[in-house]
Order: structure tokens, then sequence, then C-alpha cells
């Protein structure tokens, strides 16, 4: 492999991250499925970095999943969206910093669709405006939360207590780094590193100490695939673009997975609990699961954050072993213990629960 | 009294409207960007669909550009034509400023840089090479992957950078078929054992010979033909390329691995004739090679009194094409001047 090769590519697929000032969009989904990634990025970007980030509670789902499952026009994504910027606009931002993968992409595509259609633009302004009263402002930047954290993967190298190496062996941890398809696939010049091998994560892990596994399947679909998974039917594509993935990774021994999607991270990790309960099967080294983090939990963890605090132990694959690897102290019989000492609900069927 | 003609380039087409100008007793002076002439087919170890070893046409050529009336002026680039007064003034990239009383342009073409194509991983996967690269090899008189293996499976995937709207390319590079077939027959000469799959559009085999060539490719060589686009090649754990490509004619997708891994560029206009039409106003197609005046009867002209063309720096073409169109651009300076 000639890294060279990469790192032209690379080069190539750069975009401008602001430094500061961001107005934050959350996740639908991820505020179930991983609350303390969004939460722990706001602190990162706030306690850690001193960064300004604003959030507005009247924010409301982009209604990508209803896009991408049939259900939204396209003209009425456009006035969600429209929205959203007119909430940026009445706060003063120009920087749009998003959470979820498919917003993501529904925003640069919206925002190209307006700049190559004018006309389109003219309507999304129009129905706001008739709908709410609003107007807006294009945002200056469009970025993907994990933009802002690789942005300041050095800044947080400079603040780790952790690398990701194997504190026994000191060799670098093996990571497969999963990209959300809505990221760069649509429109490549939006991701840093573009559609094929995006850096987005790679220069997050290599500058924190891992190694990053190229496997055969690294482009492939996690599987969510939304009617993959959101018609009951056909879920089962939805479990076997999982499987084809960790067919591919698993001669590469990985320590972790992480992504920057919020269903990549959940189908990456529930899935093994339904090949495990379905075929006995586990992928990872010595008979235990892959965990699957976010790239925010992966931060943390750097950082020096508590894995309880962020939510580590709502994964079904915990994250056990590699705390272990990476040498946090992180005390496994906490993990289900609120702070008021109270006992919080424990999920069935967790691997790696040792 | 002689004519001096000068031809911006020093390939097949720029050495053979040259000595073809020569032999009619004009003075010809080829302006070549690189050190040496004979332009892309030097690199070729044989031609389709004869498989004549590519050095014979090479001598030929060489045999053609020693002549009285021909100089070559070599590391140097024509970057601009115009008119002054009756005759033609030619810049160079060295300064100079020569007069002449034609022009010729045969810059040629540019290999399709095959890191476009990222999803093929040219560049960045060891055993992922393109169809000179494979020449190279044959030139070599060996065949081994980057990590010294013998190959026991190579695939062919044709039409990169050509037909392909993503990177802009919508017109064929004709020659690329038949190269493709070529190449896989002299894979399994050289390597009886080993498989070869060609991964194509269309099979586009439209010279003489070419589709006997294709016949035998199948019927003899065993060489595998399946029509389907590769979408994505990835490296695998033992270093082989692993190919995802959907066979259209059984309706299923499929993956596979190979050793090797090659990918038939096309042509692309070329970057100094580029620079050359911009600054000198020639006019350039849609496909952004060179537009000639009449696609028909004026394939050498371009819309510039005394400014020709010759080869494919107008269209994708054949060596044997290549070098017909040249000597037709011989014959239209030739009467060009003649009326003058």
């Amino acid at each position: 492999m000639k890294t060279e090769g990469k790192k032209r590519i690379w080069s190539e697929y750069q975009k401008n991250v602001p430094d500061d000032h961001f107005f934050y969009v959350r996740s639908c989904i991820r505020q179930s499925f991983f609350p303390g990634s969004e939460q722990v990025f706001l602190k990162i970007l706030r306690d850690d970095l001193g960064k300004d980030v604003f959030e507005d509670p009247r924010h409301t789902t982009c209604t990508g999943i209803g896009y991408h499952g049939d259900v939204v026009p396209f003209e009425t994504i456009q006035t969600v969206v429209a929205r959203h910027f007119a909430l940026a606009t009445e706060a003063g931002y120009k920087n749009i910093a998003i959470s979820c993968v498919t917003s993501f992409g529904i925003y640069t595509e919206i925002l190209e669709t307006w700049k190559h259609f004018p006309e389109t633009l003219v309507k999304a302004r129009e129905n706001l405006f008739k709908a709410t009263g609003r107007v807006f402002d294009l945002p200056e930047t469009i970025s993907h939360a994990s933009d802002i954290i690789y942005k300041f993967r050095d800044e947080i190298a400079a603040k780790a207590k952790y690398a990701l190496t194997d504190i026994t062996t000191g060799e670098p941890l093996r990571i497969v780094e999963h990209i959300g398809c809505h990221y760069a696939k649509m429109f490549p010049k939006h991701g840093i590193g573009g559609a094929e091998f995006p850096h987005v994560l790679v220069g997050m892990i290599e500058k924190w100490g891992g190694s990053v596994v190229d496997y055969p399947e690294r482009r492939h679909c996690c599987g969510f695939g939304f009617r993959q998974y959101l018609v009951q039917a056909n879920r089962g594509y939805s479990l076997s673009s999982s499987k084809k993935k960790f067919e591919s990774m698993e001669p590469y021994q990985p320590d972790m997975i992480v992504s920057n999607c919020p269903g990549c991270a959940m189908f990456l990790d529930r899935w093994q609990y339904a090949i495990n309960e379905i075929d006995g099967i586990t992928y990872g080294k010595d008979d235990e699961g892959i965990p699957s983090l976010t790239y925010e939990e992966m931060a943390a963890l750097m950082l020096g954050y508590d894995p309880w605090e962020i939510g580590l132990q709502y994964h079904n694959v915990q994250a056990l072993p590699l705390l272990r690897k990476i040498g946090v102290e992180a005390d496994p019989e906490k993990r289900f213990i609120s702070k008021d000492g109270s006992r919080l609900p424990e999920p069935a069927g967790l691997i790696n629960n040792f | 009294m002689a004519k001096q003609i000068i031809i911006a380039g020093g390939g097949v087409a720029g050495i053979e409207a040259a000595a073809t100008l020569a032999d009619m007793g004009h003075k010809v002076n080829i302006i070549e960007k690189g050190s040496s002439s004979g332009g892309n087919a030097v690199r070729w170890h044989a031609l389709f669909p004869d498989r004549r070893p590519a050095g014979e046409v090479i001598s030929y050529l060489n045999n053609r550009v020693r002549n009285k009336n021909i100089e070559v002026t070599y590391n140097t680039c024509v970057n601009k034509v115009r008119h002054h007064g009756s005759s033609l003034v030619i810049n160079l990239s060295s300064g100079e400023e020569l007069k002449a009383d034609a022009f010729i342009v045969a810059t040629g073409f540019d290999l399709f840089d095959a890191s476009r194509k990222e999803e093929y991983g040219y560049g960045i996967y060891d055993n992922v090479i393109t169809a000179p690269e494979l020449e190279d090899m044959f030139n070599g008189g060996s065949l081994y992957t980057a990590d010294g293996r013998v190959p026991e499976r190579v695939g062919f995937i044709h039409c990169v950078g050509s037909r392909d709207e993503k990177v802009c390319n919508h017109h064929c590079s004709k020659v690329c078929c038949v190269t493709a077939v070529k190449q896989a027959i002299e894979v399994r000469e050289m390597l009886p054992g080993c498989e070869v799959f060609c991964f194509y559009m269309d099979m586009r085999m439209f010279g003489p010979y070419y589709e006997e060539l294709y016949r035998e490719a199948q019927e003899v060589h065993n060489v595998n033909f399946i029509r389907g686009k590769v979408s994505e090649a990835s490296n695998t754990i033992n270093h082989k390329v692993a190919v995802k490509v959907e066979d259209t004619l059984a309706g299923r997708p499929l993956r596979m691995e190979v050793d090797l891994l090659v990918l038939m560029t096309g042509m692309e206009m070329s970057a100094t004739g580029a620079s050359l039409a911009e600054a000198s106003g020639l006019r350039r197609g849609k496909n952004r090679f060179l537009s000639v005046r009449d696609n028909h009867m004026h394939s050498n002209n371009s819309d510039l009194p005394g400014v020709f063309y010759a080869g494919t720096c107008t269209a994708p073409m054949s060596i044997t094409d290549t070098i017909s169109h040249a000597r037709s651009a011989a014959l239209e300076v030739n009467l060009y001047l003649s009326e003058r």
C-alpha cells in the first residue's frame, strides 16, 4: 500500500472548517441511541477547547429519515432546513455544525440544489415565509461534527490522557473506521478526504496513536439504508450488509470500530448482538465482540472522560476489553449505577460483559 | 523553392507527416517536447491485431525521420502559432520565434491519469497497474505482482477514463478494447496457468482482424469476458485486489480477488496541445480534442489557413489510423502550399 497516493487524495479534498462560533444541530436518533456522544461533543468543544457552540431548543428533526424513506417530499424538507437556517440567522451564527451524517447530507444536497437551481431557493424562501414569517441567510460554512473534531485533533492530542495504543504491547490499536454513506458519497468535495479514501476519522485515529485497518468491505454500507431497516420485511438486507463487513474485517483482528454516522455506530454494534444470538458468532479476537464507538466517544476516552459518564455501557458490545488495552481504569460494577446511587436499567445480551 | 513547415510533436503522427512532406521536397522542423521521438508508441511491446513487435514500427519511424529535409528540436514545446503577413509565426517554449509557411499540430494524446478513478485505488494499491505498465512488464520478459508473486488471476478493467461522465470524458478511446484482448492473450501465453478476466461495457472491435482476435482470446486462450463495470477495488489482507462488479449478462453481482488488476486507461487531449490551442485560438470540441473544420471532408484542417492537424490531437485513433491521418495531413499541406 502506498500512503503517498492516499495523501495526494486527502490533499485534494480539504474543506474550510471554522475555528469557532458554531450553531449546533442535533440528530434525532443519536439522542436515543448514544445520547452521551452529543453531550460529550459539546463538553469537549466548550470546556476542553473553549469554543462557542450555540443550540436552539426550537431546532427540529431535518426529516431526513422521512425523506429517504420516501414519505417527505423534497420541497418540504427544503422548507424545514430553511427554518433551521432561519434559527441560525436569528441567533447570529453563520457556521452550522451538524451531528448527524444524514442531516449533513441533506443540508449539502439542499445547498447544492439551491446553488445550481436558484429558483428552488426562491421557492424555499417563499414557502418558509408563508408558513412561519421567517427569513434566512445562507450559512457560510457547513461542517459535520466529525469535521470539527478532525480539525481540533492536534489540540485534543495535546490534552490527551490516553492514546490509541495497547499499553501491554505498546503497539497501535487496529481500528476499523466507518464513514456514513451520506457524509461524502453524494458530494465528495464536502467530505474531508473525499468519498473513496475519507480522512476525517483516519486523521483522528492516526493522530491519537492508532492504526487504521483498510479491509475489502471498508466502503460498504453498514446496512441501515433507511428502507432496508425501517421496512421490517427488509431487515435481512440490513443485517446481511453488516455481516458482510464483519466477515471482511475479522481477519485483521480489529480492536475497535469507529463511525461518524448515527445509524452506522448503532448497527455495527447491535447487529453483532443479533448475529451472536442467531449464530453464536463473535467477530473479534479471542471470542470478543468488536466495540463500536462514535468518534466523540473515542475523543472523550483520549481526554480522560469517565466511560460511564459518556454512556459507553449502553452499547451492546461492551468496551471493557478496549478500555483495558488503552489503560482506562473504569469499574465495571459502576456501569449501571446512576449519580444518585439508584440502579439504571441494564441491557440484556451484552457482549464482552466481563 | 522549398517551403518551411513546422510540426508540433514528434510522435507517430508528427514523424509520418514530416517524412511524407520531406519526401515531397519540403523542409520540416519537428518540435518535440520530450528528449526522444516516437511518442506514446515507444512504450509498447507488441501491437494489435497481429502482435507485431512495436519496435518494428518505431524502427520504421526512426528511419523515416533520418531525412536531410527534417530537423528535430527536442525538449521544446510550441507555445503559440499566429499569422504574420503571409507567413506563420511560431513561438517556442525556449523563447525562440520561428517563421513557417505551414504548421501541423501533432501533439498527440495524454494517457488518462488512472488515479482520478479513485475507486480503483491506482497509486495506492500496489497491484493495481495500467496497460502501459503491463507493456513494461512484457518488455521486461516477466510478469510478477508487486510482492514478487507469479499472478494466478489477472483482471482487466476496460474504459478507465473513457465513456465516463464522472470524469467528464464521454468519448470512446477506441483502442483500449482490442489492447485488452491483446494483453489478455499475452498474459495467458506468458503464464498458461493464470486465469484472465476482462470486465467490459461493450467490446468495440471496429478494425480489421480485431473481432478475430477477440474470438481467438475466448476460443483458444480461454480469456473470460464479463460484461459489467467494476464499481470498486480494495486491498485484501494477502495483498490481492478484491473487485466488485455486476455481471450484467448473468444479472448478478460478482466479487472476485485478482493478483493483478490492469486498468485500460484511455486517451485525453494532451496538455501541451490544449495549451497551444488555447493560446492560438484553435477550436476544441466537447471532448476537448481539436475540432477539425469538417468531420468528413477536411479532417486535417483547422479554421486557420496554413494550420493543419495530424493524429490523435483530433480524436483517439490507432497507430494504423494515425499514420494514414498524418499522410493525409501532409497531402493537405502540400496542396495548400502549391496553391499559394
